[in-house]
């Protein structure tokens, strides 16, 4: 019997890596902690009631960004260790399998872990505010996609401590991520966490389309509406045609590891280049789906902080739309050496050059919107800033790249990586950033601590030049990707070194940040005009944070930036048009708002039992995850008594508390 | 400029209730937004917002679906000659029971489309007779279908036995997996029908189950032609 235990718990934790077994101590102790405190402090009926069940995207939101934070420190992590083998390969800090898991955990955690949720978490709070919306169209589907991200992104990070991580790469192509290349469990916690969390994902772009289009103000048509939200039309437009495939492709690898299919093997006929067209038709689109948004955050600060209205508003709405309909003709740009013959690679490679122009539109557009404004330059706008040089020379490395012939030399180099660290980092990063820190005060309603975001905003860009420009050379100087070590006599070794001391610049850069939030909580500022940036757009029209209902009347809308626009008109001393007016005046009425409900949180969490069952092929776990999921469907399929009024005494009292420091 | 918000919204709303002039009347006096964000006194129209929103939302999941339907037929138009030097399915698909299941679908589809006359009529008995019947033919589709794949499994083409049959059982067992998943959905409904009657709620379910019941229609004319016709015949 103990034998027995001893064999299974060997096989079930990763055993005999000082490394791992430091972090599941640290896991282990965490645990225990936060089981205490809750306890202690009589905090579960809290934790349950106003988090757990929630169906309020401001809540949600919240913890999206919180959950994204968390994955940045762990992706971060992952970076570090690789840096710290690449600068002293001799060493053997990490050996050959444990850096494949490394590689790979980085990638796929930064993208769909940390990239993902951050851009979720800015829609969940910020868009139904801007639109003049009490909640996102289907307010319990928003609570499921949260909570099949988060059990899908714990399936994943559990295989770090049990079984064993993923070591195919973030892609995991086949043949190697098939049974015979990958015959441990670490390839089937990468499936499961990934097909939970992306089934979430694919709910939130359907949920954010029927926002946008069906729930704005009275009176903003769409080419009224803020960029932003523009941004997440065209972000969510490309989820809902890209997820699926992602979907398929996973359920075909996992068929094959699982019941021995033939979709992707050597042999019985299998193609394994065609896992690597399926999981790019989904790939490349996918990293549109996270830049676009950035780039609708970068419009609306822009704006603000030169008080001009944002300059080709159509035009700005055009590139964003044809850039994710370009996204969908680009993926062979991935492996123009598969040798898919002269004319496919030419098609791709001009697709993949076309997307140049729509980018260059938008940033004519910043530039413009910035020429002769009144400029100021909080960090907001820094980090809109320094995003601009840095998204160019990504932009022209890519460009570089596009080119079939070329790409020859540069496929799977060093400088491959310097050029999508320099778009995801430089673009998708910094633009979260920058929404973080401009949207911050309605969040939470207080500011954030100017002088240490600027410090954390130097380190992080000194950082990354420091760390990614001597990888373009490394890279034209013949070194690949994904190998931890390498001869000195490649002479690769001193711009390695230079690129590590970058990452660790990086590094305490994020410490910057995270001592920034202590200390402006510490010494908190509460944010008390709810408009502390003077801005355009109407999430800046109500207090922050944002009551739990947004707007206690719905407004109406007559121009682009209304909620500026209104202010010049109070300055000027003219009157608002008479609807406008109206709207306003109109006696407070009761609020209809959607009930809080578990049921999100115990359906994602019978899908995690039922991927865990499926990892290590146990059908018991499988049937009772399964079953789940269903029963959990059909209650709610049979609850009926989903929605509540607020009553006008308790807006009354919460608007006086909220405008009462006014 | 709430007028002409609402004016986009009207095909939406005709499509989910027979009264589309009244149904614009009250969007437009309640300005552009819906899910439950009304006021007191509108319930009905509230819920009117709402429940037009989630057949959007279920148009949009469907589209969706096509996607993912679209990979695995272009995976099984890919791989339908790997067989491996194994059987193909011209050598073992028996073509009589296919025809059979195809026109017992079909037929499903008319009666769904029955069941939804009677809903609009207001006739709960009927409703729930003809969501039976298809319910029934659904079932049979099923049955005819697990049978099929136990005579080719029981003849030696398993999902391992090519690339052609991994794609074929795949393609084909998840569109029977989704007649399957709406086959539980409409027992469910069919039990809330029965308690709660024909009300907004009720309704705009009814009509997005008829929608899933004919898209898989759809899919199963093209897994009829590619998979059956073009591979087989």
């Amino acid at each position: 019997m103990l034998d027995k235990i001893k064999d299974f718990s060997s096989e079930f934790f990763v055993t005999g890596d000082p490394l791992i077994l430091g972090a599941q101590v640290a896991i282990g102790l965490t645990l225990v902690a936060i089981v205490f405190t809750l306890t202690f402090f009589k905090k579960w009926r809290w934790l349950w009631t106003e988090w757990l069940t929630t169906v309020d995207h401001k809540r949600i939101g919240i913890m999206y960004i919180i959950c994204s934070i968390l994955m940045l420190f762990r992706g971060g992590v992952d970076a570090l260790l690789m840096r710290v083998q690449l600068a002293a390969p001799q060493l053997e800090f990490l050996n050959a399998e444990h850096y494949n898991q490394i590689f790979t955990t980085h990638g796929v955690i930064m993208i769909l872990f940390m990239a993902m949720p951050l851009m979720f978490g800015l829609f969940n709070i910020i868009v139904p505010l801007q639109l003049g919306a009490r909640d996102v169209a289907f307010p319990f589907l928003n609570a499921f996609s949260f909570w099949m991200f988060f059990f899908g992104a714990m399936l994943f990070n559990v295989s770090f401590v049990i079984g064993g991580s993923p070591d195919a790469g973030w892609l995991a192509y086949p043949p190697l991520s098939g049974l015979s290349g990958s015959p441990g469990v670490g390839q089937d916690f990468y499936i499961w966490g990934i097909q939970i969390s992306g089934i979430g994902s694919l709910a939130t772009g359907i949920n954010f389309i029927v926002t946008i289009l069906k729930m704005r103000a009275p009176g903003m048509s769409l080419m009224k509406m803020p960029m932003f939200s523009w941004s997440v039309l065209s972000s969510c437009v490309t989820i809902i045609f890209a997820f699926p495939i992602l979907t398929v492709t996973l359920f075909l690898l996992f068929l094959d590891r699982y019941l021995g299919a033939h979709f992707f093997t050597l042999d019985g006929g299998g193609n394994p280049m065609m896992y690597i067209n399926l999981i790019w038709m989904w790939g490349h689109p996918e990293v549109y789906i996270v830049i676009l948004p950035a780039f609708g955050i970068f419009s609306e600060i822009v704006a603000t902080f030169a008080k001009k209205k944002l300059f080709g508003y159509k035009s700005m709405v055009f590139a964003l739309m044809s850039i994710s309909f370009f996204s969908f003709f680009t993926w062979a740009h991935h492996f123009f050496t598969m040798g898919s013959g002269a004319d496919v690679n030419a098609f791709f490679a001009v697709t993949t050059m076309l997307i140049a122009i729509p980018t260059g539109v938008k940033v004519f557009n910043w530039l413009f919107t910035m020429f002769r404004g009144r400029l100021s330059f909080p960090t907001p706008m820094m980090w809109t800033l320094a995003f601009i040089p840095c998204f160019v020379v990504g932009g022209m490395t890519g460009v570089l790249l596009s080119v079939a012939p070329a790409d020859f030399q540069f496929h799977n180099s060093y400088f491959l990586i310097a050029h999508f660290h320099q778009v995801l980092i430089g673009g998708v990063v910094f633009g979260y950033f920058a929404g973080l820190y401009y949207w911050w005060p309605k969040m939470f309603g207080f500011k954030l601590h100017e002088g240490l975001g600027k410090w954390a905003f130097w380190f992080w860009n000194i950082g990354f030049y420091i760390c990614f420009m001597p990888q373009y050379a490394l890279g034209l100087m013949g070194m690949t990707r994904r190998f931890n070590e390498y001869n000195f006599d490649m002479g690769w070794q001193p711009l390695n070194v230079v690129s590590t001391v970058g990452g660790f610049l990086m590094g305490i850069a994020f410490l910057f940040q995270v001592w920034q939030i202590a200390h402006s909580i510490k010494f908190l500022k509460r944010e008390k005009t709810g408009d502390n940036w003077d801005g355009r757009t109407l999430e800046w029209s109500i207090p922050s944070p944002a009551p739990m209902y947004n707007f206690a009347r719905i407004p109406v809308v007559t121009s682009q930036d209304d909620w500026w626009e209104k202010k010049l008109r109070r300055a000027r001393g003219e009157a608002d048009a008479p609807e406008v007016v109206a709207a306003e005046q109109a006696p407070l009425e009761p609020i209809h708002m959607p009930r809080n409900s578990g049921i999100p949180f115990v359906m994602s969490a019978f899908w995690f039992v039922a991927g865990f069952g499926f990892v290590w092929d146990w059908t018991w776990m499988v049937v009772v995850g399964l079953a789940g999921v269903i029963v959990t469907m059909l209650a709610r399929s049979f609850t009926y008594n989903t929605d509540y009024y607020i009553p006008v005494d308790e807006i009354k009292r919460t608007e006086a508390a909220a405008r009462g420091a006014h | 400029m709430a007028q002409a918000f609402a004016d986009k919204r009207k095909p939406i709303l005709e499509a989910s209730h027979g009264a589309g002039g009244t149904a614009t009347a009250a969007a437009a006096g309640h300005g552009g937004h819906g899910g439950g964000h009304g006021h007191a006194g509108h319930d009905g129209h509230d819920h009117h917002d709402q429940e037009s929103m989630k057949v959007f939302g279920f148009w949009l999941f469907l589209i969706t679906d096509v996607i993912l339907f679209g990979v695995l037929f272009a995976t099984f138009v890919v791989l339908r000659l790997n067989t491996a030097g194994g059987p193909t399915g011209g050598e073992l698909i028996e073509m009589p029971g296919i025809i059979a299941s195809t026109f017992i679908l079909l037929t499903s589809s008319f009666t769904s489309g029955i069941a939804l006359l009677e809903m609009n009529k207001g006739n709960k008995r009927g409703l729930i007779l003809w969501l039976v019947i298809t319910a029934l033919l659904g079932a049979s589709f099923i049955y005819l279908e697990v049978t099929e794949f136990m005579h080719l499994v029981h003849e030696g083409a398993t999902i391992g036995t090519s690339a052609y049959w991994s794609a074929f059982y795949t393609l084909v067992g998840t569109h029977g997996l989704h007649v399957s998943l709406g086959l539980v959905w409409m027992t469910a409904l069919i039990l809330q029908l029965a308690k709660r009657g024909i009300t907004p709620v009720t309704k705009r379910k009814v009509n997005i189950i008829s929608l899933y019941w004919h898209f898989l229609d759809v899919v199963w004319i093209f897994v009829f032609t590619i998979v059956y016709l073009m591979g087989v015949m």
